[in-house]
């Protein structure tokens, strides 16, 4: 009756959905190959994303996104952004004939909650993909956990250039765009709009993520001529930046650039706002803040304070294209509210993941990591996009954005004021900014 | 046995026994069914399970004997994971050098703090113990983690890892490059079917239940020393043992010292069992997460703390994957409109809510068994033994084990 | 010099904010001996009494319009608040933008029962018990607190302005004989600066002059002989909870707009506050003011460019490294009384 199964590497675990009662308990584990072979009915994925802390409305939202994927994967639904998809691999009838199951868990936005999350879904539910997160700590070190259990890891929300840049991982894959992209998107805007002359103070989250914002922020602005008066590290745990914004105005600066994020972006933006920069004119100019990565979720928070304040972001609901455009209808019509960008690369990252399965023929990470390198697609509301194969970021249109002075809605809150082309944020997978990591081999776990 | 008194001897073996089947009894539900989703005994909760274990019995040397309230232990826990880890990074990846290492920097770290902390007590101490911790946590989180420094000792947010570039000098060819102790990984696993039901055994797990064991032992030895002794006098009148002329600041350091290496020890554990450390390790909440683990578990016993490790860590890890489909599930026999307002209620007790019904655990825990989850399994076993024994006298139910 | 003046202010605003936590973390833990961690989230409710303000005022009625479409492609629903159906469009905006300042009248009701709720139902039971389980049991109260707010309101921070009148910033340089936009200040700064003190001064001439406060204070030295007076000690420690709870409110509610409120700020203050009580010195309200406003302006200088570039990180630890020092040379604080919660 029973009988022992050693595995070298990893713990070889197959078929049954915990919780689910769908799948029956049959272990015929045949030799796959990989990691969580599904062997039922059904596959499971796992996602995982920030339930409890200060990004839980973020996470919920990934959260939506990814049940809708699901459903759409399954074919229920109306189809959302399937119907638009370039790639036609998908039936609509799970991945591979197989229906799509789900497990969550709670990432607590800490590297140590994630990856003890991570870990359960791959050891008890036997998820063969991890998605999810809204930080680039999270997404860096669930995507070190994955590439060493042997799964494919599709990333959340991540900003930070590591990512992709020294902690990149062959089985992991990232949508979102990055802090390199958001200022070489960015940069051409400023110019247009505030001159080329100008000098620019820089407020910066001290970790990683800020880090390699005011990094390439500073590098893209002083390119075209303007100058970086300073650059002062605020304490991720500051809820009052008044001490860091108080002395903005007199130290010549006309620009000041807040790479923040979250909470600590809600709060810096109101202060610097509060301080009356805005009213204010310095070297016979207008005072301007600039906002470098936007989310809609959180500009919410900021209130009144956005208005008019350029930024940049992954994608927003107000998109005109006919794959934006059935993803809203899709969404909208479920929840009652426009998706975030969060939600959209979630709900993307969950297709190109079924997608490369169903190309691929199999489950096995190696073969999607084949499937999704240099896997050009369109349809999935960022127009044209490359998988780059050396570093395993996706290339798109970038969208620079305002905030809105006349909202209509409490979820209209930005405005696109241009589509930077792909062309224009690209970069060699070697840059400065994101050498010293080695993507490796893809793992396959078993 | 052991050079223990009986009782002692029966809850080491009882302890031994629970971790050496944990697997089994971690796993009741059969795979499949609805309630496989309560089942803990996979490799990496089990893990956690043991490693906050130690980590509990630890700060109970310090706090449930000394009463001294350290709201700073992670500090240790931060420092035995980044010094595992550069021990990965310089020697490779065989997890012998660097268990010792984070135990030996927890414990020199632990006597700079306790040295300076211990010069006050109460609250006076809590708080500068909570300040070194802080301290710590910011710095690494920051100022000591920029990967573009010349110094960066701990990779600021996303945390020490090991990358192909390191030296790890004294890595063999072969080796397996993951955590491994002479070549047996971390991760591996044997897995045993006995019907419906899936076990799994992992060797990273036995590893940390042999040092759970170890550590246990050490602490009951403690427990029942002249030492642990002399400690107790400190908490039940410290003045009174400075009036007879005894200086009781070096048994309070070494019991510092002690609970800080057990802190150590911990945190190396979690980083060869996860070859990741974060700075988070080190922050309040993690702190608090032992204080509380110490209190809800029962303060001043042997078993407690584990008990309420375990209890925290199932909940954070268990509940908080329950989610709307998994209740659709479980309740889907019940009439739909029965079922969406059961669902309704229960939701807010899990997946996101995973936090609410910690909280109120604690309320119910402390307002209702003060000694703790101990005393609530006293209370049991009493229940129990008068129900078997009802004619006899009810000294049996007085005699339950204190510790 | 400017700037320093500059960091000053800011110190003095940061400081207001510590000290007036600090204030009702000490009254507690003076009269009541409790260690009470959920002081951080009657603080969080008192600034989330400012959101419902906003709420309520702006609860409206819906109307179509069809001639704009929402983001479906549906009729638009335009929100008109009854405020402004009742008093006009003017008057009833008038009314929405001064909901900060109006929510103190909400917060004070509401802070109080909630802190007579508080004591009665649950924290009476733990003043002979351990520190520890005083801690166990009020930290499970602040994260049921919480998650119930979590659960209405969301995680994410919510926007809630002060009154037109208070935005923008006023130039202090420019009076003290500096260039313009050397020395700004917020208005509102200044507001919750004046509103510290007065709650402050208020809290104080309380305990001073009244004869309850005088009770209080005799109680908070030697519980027991005020007991065997035959004074009701017990109904006036839940007055005193009740009175803590609604400054912890008050200052809530102020806060706001400063920062928007979620639901997770009282942790973020929590344990900031708990260093200042006592680096101020247990069971000494003055010790709590004066640590609040200490630590608020050193907090401030540490953050000066000039200060960063030396020390780098300096701003991250700098309150730390200041209580540790104080409390080495100083044993109980600044003016800690000898025996509370030493052991």
């Amino acid at each position: 009756m029973s009988k022992f199964h050693v595995s070298r590497r990893g713990v070889l675990r197959t078929g049954a959905l915990a919780g689910a009662g769908l799948a029956l308990p049959t272990y015929l584990r045949a030799d796959t190959g990989y990691l969580n072979a599904p062997t039922g009915s059904s596959v499971t994925l796992g996602f995982n994303v920030p339930q409890t802390g200060p990004y839980a409305d973020e996470g919920a939202d990934e959260l939506r996104a990814f049940e809708l994927a699901v459903e759409h994967l399954n074919g229920e639904g109306d189809g959302g952004m399937l119907n638009t998809f370039s790639s036609k691999a998908l039936q609509g009838n799970g991945i591979l004939g197989k229906k799509v199951e789900f497990v969550t868990g709670d990432t607590q936005t800490k590297s140590d909650a994630a990856r003890a999350s991570a870990k359960s879904m791959i050891e008890k539910d036997g998820a063969i993909m991890i998605s999810g997160g809204s930080s680039s700590g999270v997404a860096v070190a669930v995507q070190g956990l994955c590439q060493d259990a042997g799964v494919i890891f599709m990333a959340g929300l991540t900003h930070s250039n590591d990512t992709t840049g020294k902690d990149k991982k062959a089985n992991g894959f990232r949508h979102f765009f990055n802090a390199y992209m958001s200022a070489a998107a960015l940069a051409p805007v400023l110019q247009k709009l505030y001159g080329s002359d100008r000098k620019a103070y820089h407020l910066t989250a001290d970790y990683t993520w800020g880090w390699t914002q005011e990094e390439s922020i500073a590098a893209a602005t002083e390119a075209m001529g303007w100058e970086t008066v300073n650059k002062v590290r605020t304490p991720l745990a500051a809820t009052d930046f008044s001490s860091y914004i108080a002395p903005v105005l007199n130290s010549g600066a006309d620009v000041l650039v807040l790479n923040h994020y979250g909470g600590n972006m809600v709060n810096s933006l109101t202060n610097a706002v509060q301080f009356g920069l805005r009213e204010k004119q310095v070297n016979g100019k207008n005072f301007e803040i600039v906002v470098p990565l936007y989310s809609r979720l959180m500009a919410k928070g900021a209130g009144e304070n956005v208005k008019g304040i350029l930024g940049s972001t992954n994608w927003h609901w107000s998109l005109q294209d006919e794959a934006s455009q059935a993803f809203v209808k899709s969404f909208g019509t479920k929840y009652g509210f426009p998706p975030s960008q969060a939600a959209h690369t979630c709900y993307a990252q969950t297709l190109l993941y079924a997608d490369a399965c169903e190309r691929a023929g199999t489950f096995n990470p190696c073969g999607v990591v084949e499937a999704l390198e240099g896997f050009e697609f369109d349809g999935l509301g960022n127009g044209p996009t490359l998988y780059r194969a050396a570093d395993h970021q996706c290339f798109k249109d970038v969208l620079v954005v305002k905030g809105k002075d006349n909202p209509t809605s409490e979820f209209d809150l930005l405005e696109v004021v241009e589509v930077t082309p792909r062309a224009q944020v690209e970069y060699a997978p070697d840059h400065p900014m994101f050498a010293g990591g080695e993507l490796g081999s893809c793992n396959p776990g078993a | 046995m052991f050079g223990l008194q009986k009782k002692d001897t029966t809850l080491l073996l009882v302890v031994a026994a629970l971790a050496l089947f944990a697997p089994f009894l971690l796993n009741p539900f059969p795979e499949g069914s609805a309630m496989a989703q309560f089942n803990a005994g996979y490799p990496d909760l089990m893990q956690r399970f043991v490693i906050f274990g130690i980590f509990a019995v630890g700060f109970n040397i310090l706090f449930g004997l000394t009463g001294y309230l350290s709201f700073g232990h992670a500090a240790f826990l931060g420092v035995g994971s980044y010094s595992a880890v550069w021990m990965f990074k310089l020697l490779g990846y065989n997890v012998i050098p660097g268990i010792i290492l984070s135990v030996i920097v927890a414990g020199l770290f632990s006597v700079v703090i306790g040295y300076v902390s211990l010069r006050r007590s109460g609250i006076y101490f809590s708080i500068l113990t909570l300040a070194f911790a802080q301290m710590s946590y910011n710095m690494a989180y920051s100022v000591l983690g920029n990967p573009t420094s010349n110094f960066n000792l701990t990779n600021g947010e996303t945390g020490l890892q090991v990358y192909t570039s390191d030296p790890q000098i004294l890595a063999s060819a072969g080796a397996p490059d993951l955590p491994h102790l002479f070549g047996l990984t971390m991760r591996s696993s044997y897995q045993l079917e006995l019907g419906s039901w899936l076990f799994t055994f992992n060797a990273g797990y036995y590893l940390c239940a042999v040092l759970l064991l170890v550590s246990f032992y050490v602490a009951i030895r403690i427990f029942r020393s002249p030492f642990g002794l002399m400690l107790r006098a400190v908490k039940s009148n410290q003045q009174r043992m400075n009036y007879t002329g005894l200086n009781t600041r070096p048994y309070t350091l070494a019991a510092f010292v002690i609970s800080g290496m057990y802190a150590g020890l911990a945190g190396g554990l979690l980083s060869t069992m996860d070859p990741l450390a974060g700075a988070e390790r080190m922050q309040w909440t993690a702190s608090g997460e032992v204080v509380l683990m110490t209190i809800l578990g029962g303060a001043g016993t042997l078993i407690g703390p584990v008990l309420g490790a375990g209890f925290i860590k199932y909940f954070e890890n268990i509940f908080s994957k329950i989610n709307e489909g998994v209740l659709h599930a479980w309740f889907g026999f019940l009439p739909d409109g029965l079922e969406n307002g059961v669902i309704w209620v229960v939701e807010h007790f899990v997946g996101p809510g995973w936090h609410l019904t910690l909280g109120l655990l604690f309320m119910l825990v402390v307002t209702f068994l003060p000694g703790g989850l101990v005393e609530g399994g006293q209370k049991i076993a009493a229940l129990l033994s008068r129900r078997k024994s009802k004619d006899t006298d009810n000294r049996a139910t007085q005699s339950t084990p204190a510790e | 010099m400017d700037a320093i003046i500059l960091q000053i202010l800011n110190g003095l605003d940061k400081g207001s904010a510590y000290a007036l936590i600090a204030l009702g973390l000490t009254l507690i833990f003076g009269t009541l001996g409790v260690v009470n961690f959920a002081h951080g989230a009657l603080f969080m409710i008192g600034a989330f009494c400012a959101v419902s303000m906003q709420r309520l005022l702006n609860l409206s009625y819906i109307t179509l319009d069809e001639t704009q479409k929402d983001f479906l492609g549906n009729p638009l629903k335009v929100k008109t608040p009854y405020v402004e159906s009742w008093f006009g469009p003017d008057m009833g905006a008038a009314i929405i933008d001064w909901s900060v300042p109006l929510a103190i009248l909400l917060a004070i009701p509401v802070m109080i029962v909630v802190g007579i709720v508080m004591e009665r139902g649950l924290i009476k039971h733990f003043y002979k018990r351990p520190h520890a389980d005083q801690i166990l049991v009020t930290f499970g109260l602040a994260i049921v607190l919480q998650e119930i707010i979590k659960h209405y309101y969301g995680a994410n921070p919510i926007p809630t302005p002060a009154p037109d009148a208070f935005k923008g910033s006023f130039d202090f340089g420019v009076m003290l004989g500096f260039d313009p936009n050397a020395i700004i200040y917020p208005y509102w700064r200044m507001v919750y600066f004046a509103f510290a003190v007065v709650i402050i001064g208020a809290v104080f001439a309380f305990l001073q002059f009244t004869t309850f406060g005088m009770v209080v204070r005799a109680g908070m030295a030697d519980r027991e002989t005020v007991g065997l007076l035959g004074i009701n000690i017990n109904r006036r420690f839940t007055l005193m909870f009740a009175l803590a709870a609604a400054v912890a409110g008050m200052a809530g509610v102020m806060y706001t707009p400063i920062n928007s409120p979620n639901y997770h700020m009282g942790m973020d203050f929590l344990v900031l506050s708990f260093v200042v009580v006592v680096v101020g010195g247990m069971g000494s309200l003055p010790g709590a003011v004066l640590a609040g406003f200490m630590l608020g302006i050193l907090e401030a200088f540490a953050s000066m460019n000039q200060i960063k570039s030396i020390l780098p990180g300096i701003d991250q630890i700098i309150i730390y490294l200041v209580a540790i020092v104080i409390l080495l040379t100083r044993p109980r604080g600044l003016m800690g009384r000898k025996g509370v919660m030493e052991e």
